[in-house]
Formats: structure tokens, sequence, C-alpha cells
């Protein structure tokens, strides 16, 4: 039969000859490749001192941005829970107060944002879906937790830190 | 013997005793660091400085642990397993000779727990009783896996103490006496009469012989398939727990340790080295020969755990092959080799 490509290795079983059988000179050759390992630097990164970098597009813990003058963009427009294909996140709607307006910069905010991280995919369609650029997932990953309450992640932990402190 | 005598004896049984306990706790921690260097990774590091304490913390584990004896295991067996195997583990130093003698305020100190004219073949016997723990404690658990690895530590024992014991044949050949002490003074030096004086330059296959017997006996990789998790999940000691299961873990690096003593003595010149007449102070090329045979042993532990780290486990069946029908004929033919040098050379 004709070979597809030309990388076809015929294979054959041949018996051992001398210097194979007695094992010795194969052993020796294993010993040089380890002992060139031995020296070698080592590849580990001592994770909890040294972290290795995020990579540029790298999808990691959702943020809640702020405007230039340190207003919460998110107006709960609930696109965001929409567009989600895993369903994590939540939001409760509120009317923005007298007084609040440094606060939110449009009439309507999220009183309760909650993302369930167990449920998140980290697909990034929130980024995508959300028209105030109010959510980005430029974060870390998400760390490892005891119950699973605490993998929901409110606005105390998604928001930005306010500007001026 | 003088009083003084029996306390420098004893002294030194307790300062053997607890050198071979620290060498095989810090060969487990050597064990792991020099695995991870290579595989290029950087070992044990967080207990203590470069994680020097990692043995103390492993040690506490093991005596922590839960302690589990089967309910169908033979109670008394499978506590005597360990034992054994850690008894016969520690007694193999005895004969090794340390060092020359020292001479301290007029007593002469022999480095040597006991000099017996029959050393070779106490060693021999200590390491076919080595053996019986792994059997009795792989027995004992009434477990299939720990009963395979049981049988599988016999029969690779019996097979390859036959070639070492024939290596050691070819050995004496050259040496004439079974005396540790004797075959150590014999190597003096490096250099004498126009070849090397160890014996290694002497009996190189033997050597190599011996040393692969030696690995066999201490059942380390490649010839580890009494334990050969892959198959037996923990082979002979399966069952065990706690410090039982520490004390065949601690009995195979002592068991490392005292045969790299008796691989450096037999083969390596012993606490000979190189320009050792130079020196005048005979304390002093005594406590060098010391450091020279610890540092000749310290090559060998190193080097076992070398080969762990580079060659794969035997299959069984060639395992046995490699056994019966290679090193023995191969020992066979040193032995009759060895002979007829040595009546050529003594014409």
């Amino acid at each position: 039969m004709e070979a597809l490509s030309n990388k076809r290795k015929v294979m054959e079983a041949k018996p051992l000859n001398f210097l194979e059988r007695i094992y010795l000179p194969a052993i020796f050759q294993g010993l040089a490749i380890t002992m060139r390992h031995f020296f070698r630097k080592p590849v580990t990164v001592q994770y909890p001192e040294q972290t290795r970098e995020y990579s540029e597009n790298f999808r990691g813990l959702h943020s809640l941005k702020r405007d230039e003058n340190g207003k919460e963009r998110c107006t709960a427009c609930g696109l965001c829970a929409l567009s989600c294909p895993a369903e994590a996140i939540t939001m409760t709607a509120a009317e923005r107060q007298k007084g609040e307006e440094h606060l939110y910069r449009e009439e309507k905010y999220a009183a309760v944002y909650e993302i369930n991280m167990l449920r998140c995919i980290f697909c990034g369609l929130c980024e995508e879906a959300c028209p105030k650029e109010a959510i980005y997932l430029d974060g870390p990953h998400v760390t490892s937790d005891y119950l699973r309450k605490d993998f929901i992640y409110g606005k105390d932990k998604l928001v930005e830190a306010p500007l001026n402190q | 013997m003088e009083l003084a005598d029996i306390i420098i004896k004893f002294v030194l049984v307790v300062i053997i005793f607890a050198i071979s306990l620290l060498i095989a706790l810090y060969s487990t921690y050597a064990e792991r660091k020099v695995a991870a260097f290579f595989q290029d990774r950087l070992g044990p590091n967080r207990a203590g400085p470069w994680g020097i304490l990692q043995p103390f913390a492993d040690g506490g584990k093991m005596f922590l642990k839960e302690e589990i004896i089967p309910a169908s295991a033979s109670k008394f067996l499978f506590i005597a397993g360990p034992s054994l195997s850690i008894f016969t583990a520690c007694i193999g130093s005895a004969v090794i000779p340390w060092g020359q003698q020292l001479t301290i305020g007029g007593h002469i100190i022999d480095l040597q727990v006991t000099d017996i004219n029959v050393g070779v073949l106490y060693i021999l016997g200590v390491v076919s009783l080595g053996v019986y723990g792994v059997m009795i404690g792989g027995w004992a658990s009434n477990n299939k896996y720990s009963l395979l690895g049981a049988i599988r530590a016999a029969s690779q024992n019996i097979s390859y103490e036959i070639s070492m014991g024939l290596a050691i044949i070819a050995l004496l050949l050259v040496t004439g006496t079974l005396s540790l002490r004797q075959i150590a003074e014999q190597q003096h030096g490096f250099w004498a009469h126009g070849w090397f004086t160890w014996n290694f330059f002497k009996q190189p296959l033997g050597f190599l012989l011996f040393i692969v017997c030696a690995f066999a006996e201490t059942n380390r990789t490649p010839f580890d398939l009494p334990e050969c998790e892959t198959e037996l999940i923990g082979g002979y000691h399966t069952e065990y727990s706690s410090m039982k299961l520490g004390f065949y873990l601690f009995s195979e690096y002592i068991n490392m340790f005292v045969s790299g003593a008796v691989m450096a003595t037999l083969y390596f010149g012993g606490y000979n080295f190189p320009f050792m007449d130079l020196i005048h102070s005979p304390n002093l090329v005594a406590i060098l020969g010391v450091v020279a045979l610890f540092a000749k042993i310290f090559f060998f532990i190193f080097f076992f755990m070398w080969v762990r780290w580079t060659i794969p486990r035997f299959r069984y069946d060639q395992l046995m092959d490699l056994g019966w029908k290679a090193l023995i004929p191969l020992a066979i033919a040193n032995i009759v080799i060895t002979g007829i040098v040595i009546t050529f050379l003594n014409r």
C-alpha cells in the first residue's frame, strides 16, 4: 500500500545484540543523562513567595470598575447576568438617593451584586456584554476556600478600591 | 579485658549505632533532595533552612500515625517482621573497620567493634538474615500483595546471594583472609609494587557483580520488586502503618549505609587513602582514614540514589534471568580466571 506521508517508520523487532544485552552501556548512558539534569537549574517556582506572571489575555477574578471620579460604573442593567452561560451572576438593583451622587454614576445602581465563583467558567461573556465597561476579568485567579458559601463573592470583594484612599 | 577497654568498646558501639541511625535519617532527606535535583526540582525546603529538619518532621509523623494491625494478621509475627528487619540492619556494622588505631593517653583504641576472623562470612550471614524480616512481615500481614512481595523478596535475595558469595570467593582468592581488618590493611595506600593496592583494580568484574547483588540485597531500584508499587501496592509493607512502616523504610537506608561500608572496605581500600604515608602523625592518619571511609560510603549511597532515579525496575523474569543466567556464570568465570592468574603470578 502506498504510504500517505513519508513519516511512516518501519519498526523491526530485532533481537538485542551483545552490548544491549549486558545493559551496561545503556545504564551508563542513562546515568550520564540524569547527571546532566542534576546540575541543571531547577524550574521550581516557590509559589507563595514567587508567583508566575499571568499572560496578557488571562481571564481571572472579576472586578467592578469605577469611573474617573471614583463612582461605580455598574447600573444593574442585568446584561451580564443574561449573557452568563453558567448563570453565575445575580444582582439587585436600587435607585440612587439624594446625596449619593458621588458613589454611583447613574440613577440606578447594583445594591447587591454576587458572582458564584464555583459556577463561573471565566468565559468573559459578561465583560463583552457590559455596555458601561463596568466589569472586567482582570484579577488574579480565585483562591481556594473551605465552604461553598464563601465562593459567592459580593460587592465587598468585587468592586475596585475607591480612588483616593 | 580491662574495665577501660570495655567502656571504650561500649562507647564505640553507641557511637556507631548513633551514626548509622543518623545517616539513615538523613539518607531519607538526601534521597528526596537528590531525586528532586535529578528531576530539575528543589525538593523539601520548608522545614528549617534548606529543609534540613525534614527527617525529624517525617519521623515525628511516623510516630504519631495511627497504628493498624489487621484483624486477620498474626499479631506476633506482624510485629516481629519490622523488628527483625531493623535489628539485622543494625548489627551488620559491627565488623566494619572504621579506621586505624587511635592512641589517646596510652590507650590504643581499635576503631572497630570486633575484629572477628570470619568478618566477610558474618556480613554474608547478616545479609541473608535480613530477608527474614521482609518475609515474615509480608507473610504475617495475611494480604495477597504482601505475600507476593514477601515471596519475591525471598526468591530474589536467595538468587542474588549466590552470585554475591561467588564474587566474594574470587576476592578471597586475592586477599587470602576473611578478616575485614586484614583486607583493609592489605589495601594500604593507593599504589604499591607496580599496581594499585585497592581490590577494585584487582577484581573489577567481581566488584561489578558485588554491587549489582548489593542493589538486589538492599531491595533498591532496579531490583525493588518486593515493594513494586505499580503491581503490588506497597509490596511486603502494604499493611504496615506508623513506625512499623518507618522501621522497614529505615532498615532499607541502614542497609544502604552498611553495604556502602562493605563495598568500600572490600573493594575501595576501606579507610586507606592515597599518599597516607606522607603524614607522620598516626592519629591524624586514623582520623583522615575515617573521613576517607565515610566519603566513600557517602559516594556509594549517592550512587544508590543516582541509579534509583535513572533505571526503571526489572520485570520479574528478567530479574531471575539476570541473576541465574548472567551473574552466576560470570561469577564462576571470574573465580576461574582469578585462580589461573594468581597461580601464574605466584610462579
